[in-house]
Protein backbone atom coordinates (compact mmCIF):
# COMPACT_ATOMS: atom_id res chain seq x y z
CA UNK A 1 0.00 0.00 0.00
CA UNK A 2 2.72 2.19 0.73
CA UNK A 3 4.24 1.23 -2.29
CA UNK A 4 1.07 2.15 -4.43
CA UNK A 5 0.75 5.48 -2.30
CA UNK A 6 4.57 7.04 -3.08
CA UNK A 7 4.87 5.53 -6.34
CA UNK A 8 4.41 8.58 -8.81
CA UNK A 9 3.40 6.47 -11.71
CA UNK A 10 0.03 5.98 -9.79
CA UNK A 11 -2.44 7.03 -12.17
CA UNK A 12 -6.53 7.64 -10.46
CA UNK A 13 -8.82 4.89 -11.74
CA UNK A 14 -11.02 6.07 -14.96
CA UNK A 15 -14.56 6.62 -14.71
CA UNK A 16 -17.48 5.92 -17.36
CA UNK A 17 -19.79 8.49 -17.20
CA UNK A 18 -23.62 8.35 -17.68
CA UNK A 19 -25.92 11.46 -17.82
CA UNK A 20 -29.31 11.93 -17.31
CA UNK A 21 -30.19 14.69 -19.50
CA UNK A 22 -33.66 17.21 -18.50
CA UNK A 23 -36.19 15.27 -20.33
CA UNK A 24 -37.49 12.23 -18.60
CA UNK A 25 -34.57 10.71 -20.99
CA UNK A 26 -32.75 7.40 -19.34
CA UNK A 27 -29.17 7.80 -18.30
CA UNK A 28 -26.64 8.06 -21.50
CA UNK A 29 -22.69 7.59 -21.86
CA UNK A 30 -21.23 10.73 -22.47
CA UNK A 31 -17.21 10.22 -22.01
CA UNK A 32 -15.14 9.38 -19.04
CA UNK A 33 -12.89 10.57 -16.81
CA UNK A 34 -9.91 10.36 -14.03
CA UNK A 35 -10.64 10.47 -10.23
CA UNK A 36 -9.93 8.45 -7.48
CA UNK A 37 -12.95 7.72 -5.76
CA UNK A 38 -16.79 8.17 -7.04
CA UNK A 39 -17.39 10.61 -5.11
CA UNK A 40 -15.02 12.57 -6.67
CA UNK A 41 -15.55 11.08 -9.94
CA UNK A 42 -19.05 12.55 -9.69
CA UNK A 43 -17.69 15.98 -8.99
CA UNK A 44 -15.46 16.45 -11.82
CA UNK A 45 -18.56 14.66 -14.17
CA UNK A 46 -20.46 17.82 -12.67
CA UNK A 47 -17.33 20.48 -14.10
CA UNK A 48 -16.16 18.35 -16.97
CA UNK A 49 -19.84 17.26 -18.61
CA UNK A 50 -22.72 19.74 -16.68
CA UNK A 51 -21.32 23.23 -17.43
CA UNK A 52 -24.42 24.02 -19.47
CA UNK A 53 -27.48 22.11 -17.43
CA UNK A 54 -27.01 19.00 -19.59
CA UNK A 55 -28.17 16.83 -16.90
CA UNK A 56 -30.29 16.67 -13.98
CA UNK A 57 -28.79 12.89 -12.50
CA UNK A 58 -24.73 11.68 -13.05
CA UNK A 59 -23.82 7.93 -13.14
CA UNK A 60 -20.10 7.07 -12.86
CA UNK A 61 -19.14 3.26 -13.18
CA UNK A 62 -15.48 2.34 -12.37
CA UNK A 63 -14.25 1.17 -16.36
CA UNK A 64 -12.92 -1.94 -15.45
CA UNK A 65 -16.24 -3.08 -13.91
CA UNK A 66 -18.13 -2.53 -17.39
CA UNK A 67 -18.02 -6.22 -19.49
CA UNK A 68 -18.65 -5.15 -23.00
CA UNK A 69 -19.66 -7.66 -26.07
CA UNK A 70 -16.64 -8.26 -28.23
CA UNK A 71 -17.48 -6.37 -31.98
CA UNK A 72 -16.52 -9.63 -33.05
CA UNK A 73 -19.54 -12.09 -31.59
CA UNK A 74 -22.11 -9.31 -33.74
CA UNK A 75 -23.21 -12.24 -36.01
CA UNK A 76 -24.14 -14.71 -33.94
CA UNK A 77 -25.17 -12.73 -30.90
CA UNK A 78 -27.72 -10.82 -32.70
CA UNK A 79 -28.60 -13.83 -35.28
CA UNK A 80 -31.51 -15.33 -33.34
CA UNK A 81 -33.14 -11.71 -33.98
CA UNK A 82 -32.93 -11.39 -37.65
CA UNK A 83 -34.81 -14.40 -38.14
CA UNK A 84 -37.49 -13.87 -36.82
CA UNK A 85 -39.13 -10.93 -38.43
CA UNK A 86 -42.92 -11.89 -36.80
CA UNK A 87 -41.90 -9.39 -33.82
CA UNK A 88 -42.34 -6.54 -35.54
CA UNK A 89 -46.08 -5.40 -36.34
CA UNK A 90 -45.44 -4.59 -40.16
CA UNK A 91 -45.27 -8.65 -40.54
CA UNK A 92 -48.98 -8.88 -40.21
CA UNK A 93 -50.91 -7.81 -43.32
CA UNK A 94 -54.80 -6.49 -41.49
CA UNK A 95 -57.46 -5.26 -44.29
CA UNK A 96 -57.55 -1.22 -43.97
CA UNK A 97 -61.65 -1.89 -42.98
CA UNK A 98 -59.98 -2.76 -39.74
CA UNK A 99 -59.22 0.47 -38.99
CA UNK A 100 -56.61 1.87 -36.25
CA UNK A 101 -54.43 -1.32 -35.17
CA UNK B 1 -4.37 23.09 -36.91
CA UNK B 2 -4.47 22.25 -33.29
CA UNK B 3 -3.77 18.89 -34.50
CA UNK B 4 -0.67 20.11 -37.32
CA UNK B 5 1.73 17.98 -39.33
CA UNK B 6 0.64 14.61 -38.04
CA UNK B 7 2.78 11.78 -39.79
CA UNK B 8 0.29 9.35 -40.88
CA UNK B 9 1.68 5.28 -40.52
CA UNK B 10 1.50 3.26 -43.09
CA UNK B 11 -0.36 0.52 -42.80
CA UNK B 12 -0.54 -3.19 -43.21
CA UNK B 13 -2.49 -5.07 -45.79
CA UNK B 14 -5.02 -7.68 -45.97
CA UNK B 15 -8.69 -8.78 -46.24
CA UNK B 16 -9.04 -7.27 -42.89
CA UNK B 17 -8.00 -3.99 -43.93
CA UNK B 18 -10.62 -4.06 -47.44
CA UNK B 19 -13.61 -4.32 -44.82
CA UNK B 20 -11.94 -1.67 -42.55
CA UNK B 21 -11.42 0.77 -45.46
CA UNK B 22 -15.50 -0.14 -46.84
CA UNK B 23 -16.56 0.25 -43.58
CA UNK B 24 -15.46 3.54 -43.72
CA UNK B 25 -16.34 4.21 -47.04
CA UNK B 26 -19.82 3.40 -46.06
CA UNK B 27 -19.60 5.93 -43.44
CA UNK B 28 -19.63 3.68 -40.55
CA UNK B 29 -18.00 4.65 -37.07
CA UNK B 30 -15.13 2.68 -35.82
CA UNK B 31 -15.57 1.88 -32.10
CA UNK B 32 -12.90 1.48 -29.72
CA UNK B 33 -12.89 -2.38 -29.62
CA UNK B 34 -13.55 -3.12 -33.56
CA UNK B 35 -10.46 -4.27 -35.10
CA UNK B 36 -8.35 -1.38 -36.98
CA UNK B 37 -5.16 -1.06 -38.82
CA UNK B 38 -2.09 -0.21 -36.42
CA UNK B 39 -1.46 2.12 -38.87
CA UNK B 40 -4.64 4.03 -38.05
CA UNK B 41 -4.54 3.79 -34.38
CA UNK B 42 -0.93 5.26 -34.11
CA UNK B 43 -2.30 7.69 -36.27
CA UNK B 44 -5.40 8.47 -34.32
CA UNK B 45 -3.03 8.51 -30.45
CA UNK B 46 -0.88 11.38 -31.97
CA UNK B 47 -3.44 13.71 -33.55
CA UNK B 48 -6.12 13.17 -30.80
CA UNK B 49 -3.32 13.99 -28.03
CA UNK B 50 -1.66 16.47 -29.88
CA UNK B 51 -5.18 18.04 -30.02
CA UNK B 52 -6.02 17.40 -26.42
CA UNK B 53 -2.12 19.00 -25.60
CA UNK B 54 -3.75 22.12 -27.61
CA UNK B 55 -6.57 22.77 -25.35
CA UNK B 56 -4.75 22.42 -22.30
CA UNK B 57 -1.79 24.46 -22.76
CA UNK B 58 -4.14 26.67 -24.62
CA UNK B 59 -5.25 27.86 -21.63
CA UNK B 60 -2.74 29.87 -20.34
CA UNK B 61 -2.04 32.80 -23.31
CA UNK B 62 -5.66 33.53 -21.72
CA UNK B 63 -5.07 32.77 -18.36
CA UNK B 64 -2.50 35.43 -18.32
CA UNK B 65 -5.33 37.74 -18.85
CA UNK B 66 -8.27 36.26 -15.79
CA UNK B 67 -6.72 38.34 -12.93
CA UNK B 68 -6.60 41.82 -15.08
CA UNK B 69 -9.77 41.58 -17.13
CA UNK B 70 -11.03 44.97 -17.60
CA UNK B 71 -14.34 44.02 -15.76
CA UNK B 72 -15.86 41.60 -13.29
CA UNK B 73 -18.25 40.27 -15.87
CA UNK B 74 -15.56 40.05 -18.78
CA UNK B 75 -13.25 37.86 -16.22
CA UNK B 76 -16.09 35.40 -15.44
CA UNK B 77 -16.75 35.03 -19.31
CA UNK B 78 -13.15 34.68 -19.78
CA UNK B 79 -13.06 32.02 -16.79
CA UNK B 80 -15.70 30.14 -18.09
CA UNK B 81 -13.55 30.18 -21.72
CA UNK B 82 -10.46 28.98 -20.09
CA UNK B 83 -12.68 26.17 -18.44
CA UNK B 84 -14.59 25.12 -21.21
CA UNK B 85 -11.10 24.39 -22.85
CA UNK B 86 -9.89 22.53 -19.87
CA UNK B 87 -12.80 20.27 -20.57
CA UNK B 88 -12.36 19.94 -24.38
CA UNK B 89 -8.68 18.94 -23.51
CA UNK B 90 -10.22 16.30 -20.99
CA UNK B 91 -13.19 14.94 -23.82
CA UNK B 92 -10.04 14.41 -25.87
CA UNK B 93 -8.01 12.85 -23.72
CA UNK B 94 -10.58 10.25 -22.65
CA UNK B 95 -10.77 9.76 -26.70
CA UNK B 96 -7.55 8.91 -26.86
CA UNK B 97 -7.42 6.74 -24.03
CA UNK B 98 -9.95 4.33 -25.39
CA UNK B 99 -7.05 3.37 -28.37
CA UNK B 100 -4.55 2.13 -25.08
CA UNK B 101 -2.41 4.45 -24.11
CA UNK B 102 -2.74 6.31 -20.44
CA UNK B 103 -3.15 9.80 -19.51
CA UNK B 104 0.00 9.44 -17.57
CA UNK B 105 1.94 8.57 -20.87
CA UNK B 106 0.43 11.20 -22.86
CA UNK B 107 0.82 13.70 -20.02
CA UNK B 108 4.34 12.39 -20.07
CA UNK B 109 4.92 12.56 -23.51
CA UNK B 110 3.49 16.47 -23.75
CA UNK B 111 5.91 17.78 -20.82
CA UNK B 112 9.12 15.88 -22.18
CA UNK B 113 8.31 17.46 -25.73
CA UNK B 114 8.14 14.12 -27.32
CA UNK B 115 4.39 15.63 -28.26
CA UNK B 116 3.75 18.35 -29.95
CA UNK B 117 0.66 20.93 -29.08
CA UNK B 118 -0.47 23.82 -31.77
CA UNK B 119 2.08 26.39 -32.80
CA UNK B 120 -0.44 29.59 -31.85
CA UNK B 121 -0.35 28.86 -28.30
CA UNK B 122 3.16 29.82 -28.39
CA UNK B 123 2.46 33.95 -28.88
CA UNK B 124 2.29 36.14 -26.12
CA UNK B 125 -0.95 37.92 -25.24
CA UNK B 126 0.69 41.62 -24.56
CA UNK B 127 -2.63 43.45 -24.30
CA UNK B 128 -6.19 42.63 -23.43
CA UNK B 129 -6.82 43.22 -26.99
CA UNK B 130 -5.17 39.87 -28.23
CA UNK B 131 -7.92 37.90 -26.03
CA UNK B 132 -10.20 39.59 -27.95
CA UNK B 133 -8.17 38.24 -31.15
CA UNK B 134 -7.75 34.94 -29.68
CA UNK B 135 -11.32 34.50 -29.72
CA UNK B 136 -12.27 35.67 -32.62
CA UNK B 137 -9.15 34.51 -35.12
CA UNK B 138 -7.80 31.14 -32.75
CA UNK B 139 -11.39 29.71 -31.56
CA UNK B 140 -12.36 30.85 -35.39
CA UNK B 141 -10.10 28.81 -36.99
CA UNK B 142 -10.60 25.81 -34.64
CA UNK B 143 -13.95 26.13 -35.42
CA UNK B 144 -13.22 25.93 -39.33
CA UNK B 145 -11.49 22.64 -38.42
CA UNK B 146 -13.02 20.73 -35.73
CA UNK B 147 -16.70 21.17 -37.34
CA UNK B 148 -15.82 18.71 -40.32
CA UNK B 149 -13.94 16.47 -37.49
CA UNK B 150 -17.54 15.53 -36.07
CA UNK B 151 -17.78 13.34 -38.94
CA UNK B 152 -14.60 11.71 -38.51
CA UNK B 153 -14.67 7.88 -38.63
CA UNK B 154 -13.61 7.34 -35.39
CA UNK B 155 -16.71 7.57 -32.81
CA UNK B 156 -15.63 8.31 -29.36
CA UNK B 157 -13.27 11.26 -31.34
CA UNK B 158 -16.14 12.37 -33.35
CA UNK B 159 -18.89 12.64 -30.17
CA UNK B 160 -15.79 14.45 -28.20
CA UNK B 161 -16.03 16.65 -31.32
CA UNK B 162 -19.96 17.13 -31.26
CA UNK B 163 -19.30 18.28 -27.89
CA UNK B 164 -16.53 20.71 -28.27
CA UNK B 165 -18.26 22.72 -31.28
CA UNK B 166 -21.35 23.17 -29.23
CA UNK B 167 -19.23 25.22 -26.78
CA UNK B 168 -16.77 26.65 -29.55
CA UNK B 169 -19.29 29.73 -30.77
CA UNK B 170 -19.77 30.88 -27.26
CA UNK B 171 -15.61 31.41 -27.20
CA UNK B 172 -15.56 33.12 -30.66
CA UNK B 173 -18.45 35.61 -30.09
CA UNK B 174 -16.84 36.39 -26.48
CA UNK B 175 -13.85 37.11 -28.26
CA UNK B 176 -15.22 39.58 -31.19
CA UNK B 177 -17.42 41.10 -28.36
CA UNK B 178 -14.34 42.10 -27.36
CA UNK B 179 -13.03 43.42 -30.56
CA UNK B 180 -15.78 45.50 -30.96
CA UNK B 181 -16.05 47.53 -27.67
CA UNK B 182 -12.12 48.08 -28.47
CA UNK B 183 -12.68 48.60 -31.90
CA UNK B 184 -15.37 51.29 -31.15
CA UNK B 185 -13.53 52.66 -28.16
CA UNK B 186 -10.94 55.88 -27.57
CA UNK B 187 -7.93 55.81 -30.28
CA UNK B 188 -5.71 54.00 -27.61
CA UNK B 189 -7.91 51.18 -27.97
CA UNK B 190 -8.25 51.41 -31.78
CA UNK B 191 -4.50 51.04 -31.65
CA UNK B 192 -4.67 48.26 -29.14
CA UNK B 193 -7.27 45.86 -31.27
CA UNK B 194 -5.44 46.97 -34.62
CA UNK B 195 -2.54 46.04 -33.06
CA UNK B 196 -3.69 42.35 -31.74
CA UNK B 197 -4.71 41.54 -35.40
CA UNK B 198 -1.59 42.57 -36.73
CA UNK B 199 0.26 40.15 -34.75
CA UNK B 200 -2.11 36.89 -34.43
CA UNK B 201 -3.54 36.93 -38.14
CA UNK B 202 -0.35 35.01 -39.33
CA UNK B 203 0.06 32.99 -36.65
CA UNK B 204 -3.56 32.05 -36.69
CA UNK B 205 -3.19 31.26 -40.90
CA UNK B 206 -0.50 29.30 -39.65
CA UNK B 207 -2.70 27.29 -37.75
CA UNK B 208 -4.14 25.28 -40.91
CA UNK B 209 -0.47 24.05 -40.82
CA UNK B 210 1.44 24.06 -44.62
CA UNK B 211 0.17 23.22 -48.16
CA UNK B 212 -0.59 19.44 -47.99
CA UNK B 213 -1.28 19.40 -51.30
CA UNK B 214 1.74 16.94 -52.45
CA UNK B 215 1.33 14.92 -48.76
CA UNK B 216 1.35 11.51 -48.22
CA UNK B 217 0.28 11.46 -45.03
CA UNK B 218 -2.73 14.00 -45.85
CA UNK B 219 -3.66 11.73 -48.61
CA UNK B 220 -3.81 8.48 -46.09
CA UNK B 221 -5.38 10.58 -43.23
CA UNK B 222 -8.12 11.62 -45.74
CA UNK B 223 -8.62 7.91 -46.80
CA UNK B 224 -9.35 6.90 -43.55
CA UNK B 225 -11.44 9.91 -42.69
CA UNK B 226 -9.31 11.18 -39.62
CA UNK B 227 -9.00 14.22 -41.90
CA UNK B 228 -11.52 15.97 -44.27
CA UNK B 229 -10.10 18.93 -45.73
CA UNK B 230 -6.83 19.73 -47.06
CA UNK B 231 -5.18 22.52 -45.16
CA UNK B 232 -5.27 24.88 -47.48
CA UNK B 233 -9.28 24.73 -48.50
CA UNK B 234 -10.07 25.62 -44.54
CA UNK B 235 -7.59 28.08 -44.79
CA UNK B 236 -9.20 29.90 -47.43
CA UNK B 237 -12.36 29.53 -46.20
CA UNK B 238 -11.19 30.81 -42.94
CA UNK B 239 -9.62 34.04 -44.85
CA UNK B 240 -12.94 34.32 -46.67
CA UNK B 241 -15.04 34.68 -43.45
CA UNK B 242 -12.57 36.52 -41.50
CA UNK B 243 -11.50 39.54 -43.59
CA UNK B 244 -15.60 40.98 -44.11
CA UNK B 245 -15.35 40.36 -39.82
CA UNK B 246 -12.18 42.43 -39.62
CA UNK B 247 -13.79 45.44 -42.18
CA UNK B 248 -16.96 45.44 -39.90
CA UNK B 249 -14.95 46.43 -37.03
CA UNK B 250 -13.01 48.63 -39.27
CA UNK B 251 -9.45 47.24 -39.36
CA UNK B 252 -6.95 46.26 -41.31
CA UNK B 253 -5.88 42.92 -42.02
CA UNK B 254 -1.86 43.31 -41.96
CA UNK B 255 -1.60 42.13 -45.66
CA UNK B 256 -0.98 44.20 -48.75
CA UNK B 257 -1.83 41.63 -51.00
CA UNK B 258 -5.30 40.82 -50.04
CA UNK B 259 -7.91 41.37 -52.71
CA UNK B 260 -10.99 39.56 -53.42
CA UNK B 261 -11.13 38.01 -56.90
CA UNK B 262 -14.01 38.58 -58.32
CA UNK B 263 -13.86 35.96 -60.84
CA UNK B 264 -13.51 33.24 -57.75
CA UNK B 265 -15.72 34.88 -55.31
CA UNK B 266 -12.48 34.30 -52.68
CA UNK B 267 -9.52 36.27 -51.33
CA UNK B 268 -6.23 35.96 -52.47
CA UNK B 269 -3.82 36.48 -49.57
CA UNK B 270 -0.19 36.14 -48.59
CA UNK B 271 1.37 33.13 -46.69
CA UNK B 272 2.28 32.83 -43.60
CA UNK B 273 5.99 32.97 -43.25
CA UNK B 274 6.81 28.76 -42.94
CA UNK B 275 10.36 29.43 -41.32
CA UNK B 276 8.75 30.80 -38.76
CA UNK B 277 6.01 28.01 -38.50
CA UNK B 278 8.41 25.20 -38.16
CA UNK B 279 11.03 27.16 -35.75
CA UNK B 280 8.07 27.26 -33.41
CA UNK B 281 7.24 24.11 -33.90
CA UNK B 282 10.37 22.77 -33.36
CA UNK B 283 10.53 24.89 -30.08
CA UNK B 284 11.53 27.70 -30.73
CA UNK B 285 8.98 30.31 -30.53
CA UNK B 286 8.41 33.49 -28.05
CA UNK B 287 7.17 31.51 -25.70
CA UNK B 288 7.53 27.79 -25.91
CA UNK B 289 9.91 27.30 -22.96
CA UNK B 290 7.64 29.51 -20.84
CA UNK B 291 4.38 27.00 -21.74
CA UNK B 292 6.31 23.62 -20.95
CA UNK B 293 7.39 24.97 -17.98
CA UNK B 294 4.47 26.34 -16.46
CA UNK B 295 2.74 22.53 -17.59
CA UNK B 296 5.76 20.79 -15.95
CA UNK B 297 5.45 22.96 -13.03
CA UNK B 298 1.77 22.14 -12.66
CA UNK B 299 2.07 18.40 -12.82
CA UNK B 300 4.77 18.50 -10.18
CA UNK B 301 3.15 21.21 -7.91
CA UNK B 302 -0.32 18.64 -7.97
CA UNK B 303 1.96 15.64 -7.44
CA UNK B 304 1.28 15.51 -3.82
CA UNK B 305 -2.40 16.45 -4.58
CA UNK B 306 -3.22 13.34 -6.80
CA UNK B 307 -1.28 11.10 -4.23
CA UNK B 308 -3.23 12.34 -1.30
CA UNK B 309 -6.39 12.01 -2.79
CA UNK B 310 -5.40 8.36 -3.79
CA UNK B 311 -4.59 7.87 -0.40
CA UNK B 312 -7.38 9.15 1.38
CA UNK B 313 -9.83 7.47 -1.12
CA UNK B 314 -8.14 3.89 -0.27
CA UNK B 315 -8.40 4.29 3.60
CA UNK B 316 -12.01 5.27 2.82
CA UNK B 317 -12.68 2.23 1.27
CA UNK B 318 -10.51 0.33 3.90
CA UNK B 319 -12.50 1.92 6.63
CA UNK B 320 -15.59 0.93 4.77
CA UNK B 321 -14.74 -2.95 4.28
CA UNK B 322 -13.80 -3.02 8.10
CA UNK B 323 -16.68 -1.32 9.51
CA UNK B 324 -18.95 -4.02 7.26
CA UNK B 325 -16.80 -6.99 8.49
CA UNK B 326 -17.36 -5.55 12.22
CA UNK B 327 -21.59 -5.40 11.31
CA UNK B 328 -21.63 -8.80 10.15
FE1 LIG C 1 -11.34 24.30 -27.38
FE1 LIG D 1 -9.45 26.49 -28.35
FE1 LIG E 1 -12.31 27.42 -27.75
Amino acid sequence: MSDQNTNPRTEWPLWEIFIRGQHGMSHRHVGSLHAPDAEMAIKNARDVYTRRNEGVSIWVVEAEKITASSPSDKGPMYEPSQSKVYRHPTFFDIPDDVGAM
Amino acid sequence: MYAQMVKSENTDSGPELDAFQARIDAGEKIEPKDWMPAGYRKTLIRQISQHAHSEIVGQLPEGNWITRAPTLERKAILLAKVQDEAGHGLYLYCAAETLGVSRDELTEMLLDGRMKYSSIFNYPTLTWADIGAIGWLVDGAAIMNQVPLQRTSYGPYARAMVRICKEESFHQRQGYDIMMKMAQGSEAQKRMAQDALNRYWYPSLMMFGPSDKESVHSAQSMKWRIKINSNDELRQKFVDQTVPQAEYLGLTVPDDNLRLNPETGHYEFSEPDWTEFFEVLNGNGPCNKERLEARNKAWDDGQWVRDGMMAHARKKAARAAASKVAAE
